[in-house]
């Protein structure tokens, strides 16, 4: 009881340092506080209500027994990672996003296709897509090729539609001054239009870098080699080793945030004259 | 009969040749198959013959669109809605749990998206951590979710929804929080020199201008329920709904049954979004908005 009541107390005094956070003026670095703080106080009240409740580790593990399980499996989770995020979802996400774009490319020059493309497009994008995860595995067999399918199915669609749209975000009276300079279609694509794109692009590679994780991890749920985070999430379920489960989770998330952390980085690199970018 | 011919005309192209795509796929990846089956029969198929034998096939690698139409066909209307075997049960069990879970993802992110609006401390602790929450791929651990909560005793529709939930909050808050803020300055100091209340700035303020902003993501809320749900269904012990229907289609190479799942899935989503653009537009006009 007395671990619950100190959950309770920890709850309040998270508050109240971030309630007296927000009415300060930070900046910089000091502006990571109170989320930094709010997390702080979540992981405590998690740790001491677990204990304090008796809750069965097989429903839900303490913070500190992840952690624990993590450092001591960490072989296993590098090994995953390999096989489910670097050879499925980063070479699914640079084929489906270079074809998506180039496609993108070569349907800008057709009007008519454009039109017509941009709704499907759109109503593609909302589709479950996921679903077709079984179909790759049966297409591409088991190992990381037919989770790149997957993921090069789930990021094709949306990164089209961002491109189209992208391309078509140049301003008139700019495309005129490229024509004024007699600039030829490459070169009017190269300097003006791309660029001109880029933070369309972005948005789209920002958006696929989710789904391209996700893509991979559940295109395992339907056959995989004996290593992998989806092999690992669904066999250690169903072994009820809820710890690792939630080790691997941890990890997902630590190279989902990574990779669209990068993806943003490079994208602040090469937009930094767009106004969303200027500070 | 312009504007038909601009904005109709092009996606049925589009539509057409993507049809001519999956025909010329079907037959690329059937055609292994056929050749085999004829080498054990003993004839040689000559290529009429084969192009259709690999659109006829049981178990074919990639259907071919008619005859997903016929399984279609045979799953919705010759069967009666209340079988195991109509795919409209399926539908209508996966429908169930995607609007319980589109129904509190976007009620709560609507609330978390208020108080974001009008409290600093939320503000500045719980935006991070909304945001830091779709870093977790809560799909992978859908499964997880389902057994955890299968072994305390929540069976059926809540675990699916809670999933579905998970998923759709995150855009109706990202969206929201934006739509409560696009109130320009002069206006909220309007407000303020009338003495409105917070109260009354949400609500004649701050909701109709949300309004537009609400509905975008509203659209990319209910897509995001309906594939939480399908893959909620996937884990072994789901015996209905349009996940399970894959899953067991992937079990026992029954292709065709998986494309029929993945078609309906797909008619799901388009016709939740187009219910959504119906009742915004209705809303926009009913405000006097001109689209």
């Amino acid at each position: 009881m007395a671990l619950v009541a100190a959950a309770v107390a920890v709850w309040l005094v998270g508050w109240w340092i971030n309630a007296r956070l927000a009415r300060l003026p930070l900046e910089g670095a000091a502006r990571l506080l109170p989320p930094l703080v709010f997390g702080v106080t979540l992981l405590l009240i998690w740790e001491l209500a677990v204990r304090g409740l008796g809750v069965s580790p097989v429903l839900l593990p303490a913070p500190s027994a992840i952690w624990a399980r993590l450092v001591a499996s960490l072989p296993t989770l590098r090994a995953d990672v390999m096989q489910t995020f670097v050879k499925g979802a980063l070479s699914g996400y640079v084929i489906g996003c270079g074809a998506a774009i180039l496609t993108g490319i070569a349907v800008d020059r057709m009007p008519f296709l454009r039109r017509g493309l941009l709704p499907v497009g759109n109503l593609v994008s909302a589709l479950p897509i996921v679903g077709m995860a079984p179909i790759m595995v049966m297409w591409f067999g088991f190992d990381w090729e037919s989770k790149a399918a997957v993921v090069v199915l789930m990021v094709f669609f949306p990164m089209l539609v961002n491109t189209v749209q992208g391309l078509a975000a140049t301003e008139p009276m700019q495309a005129d001054l490229m024509r004024t300079y007699a600039a030829s279609y490459w070169q009017t694509l190269f300097t003006l239009r791309l660029p001109a794109a880029s933070p369309f692009i972005f948005n789209g590679l920002k958006i696929s870098t989710t789904l391209a994780l996700i893509g991979a991890i559940v295109a395992e749920f339907f056959g995989s080699p004996t290593v992998g985070m989806g092999f690992r999430i669904s066999t250690e379920v169903g072994r009820l080793a809820l710890d690792m489960v939630w080790a691997e989770i941890a990890v997902a998330a630590l190279v989902g945030s990574a990779f669209y952390g990068a993806v943003a980085l490079i994208e602040r690199a090469a937009t930094f004259w767009h106004p969303s970018q200027r500070r | 009969m312009t504007r038909m011919a601009r904005d109709v005309l092009p996606v049925l192209t589009v539509v057409a040749g993507l049809l001519v795509v999956w025909y010329v796929l079907a037959v690329v990846l059937n055609a292994g198959f056929a050749r085999d089956q004829a080498e054990r029969d003993g004839v040689t198929l000559g290529p009429r013959a084969l192009v259709a034998a690999t659109l006829e096939q049981e178990r074919p690698r990639l259907p071919a669109p008619h005859q997903l139409a016929a399984e279609l066909w045979k799953t919705t209307v010759e069967v009666a809605p209340t079988s195991k075997r109509s795919l409209v049960y399926h539908a209508w069990v996966t429908l169930a749990a995607t609007l319980a879970g589109f129904a509190l993802g976007a009620g709560l992110g609507i609330a978390l998206a208020i108080g974001i609006v009008h409290d600093r401390t939320m503000d500045a602790s719980v935006m991070p951590w909304v945001i830091a929450s779709q870093t977790i791929p809560i799909l992978a651990v859908a499964p997880m979710v389902i057994v955890v909560l299968a072994s305390v005793g929540v069976t059926g529709l809540l675990p699916k929804a809670i999933i579905s939930m998970y998923l759709c909050f995150f855009p109706v808050v990202v969206g929201m929080v934006k739509g409560l803020r696009s109130p320009d300055r002069m206006l909220l100091d309007q407000m303020r020199t009338w003495n409105a209340s917070a109260a009354q700035t949400l609500g004649k303020l701050r909701w109709p201008a949300a309004l537009p902003y609400l509905f975008a993501s509203l659209k990319v809320g209910v897509a995001a329920s309906l594939v939480g749900t399908i893959i909620g269904e996937m884990p072994t012990g789901a015996v209905a709904g349009l996940g399970a229907r894959m899953l067991s289609g992937s079990y026992y190479g029954q292709t065709i049954q998986i494309w029929a799942a993945l078609a309906m899935a797909a008619m799901l989503a388009a016709v939740l979004v187009g219910l959504i653009g119906l009742v915004e537009r209705v809303t926009a006009a009913a405000m006097g908005g001109r689209r």
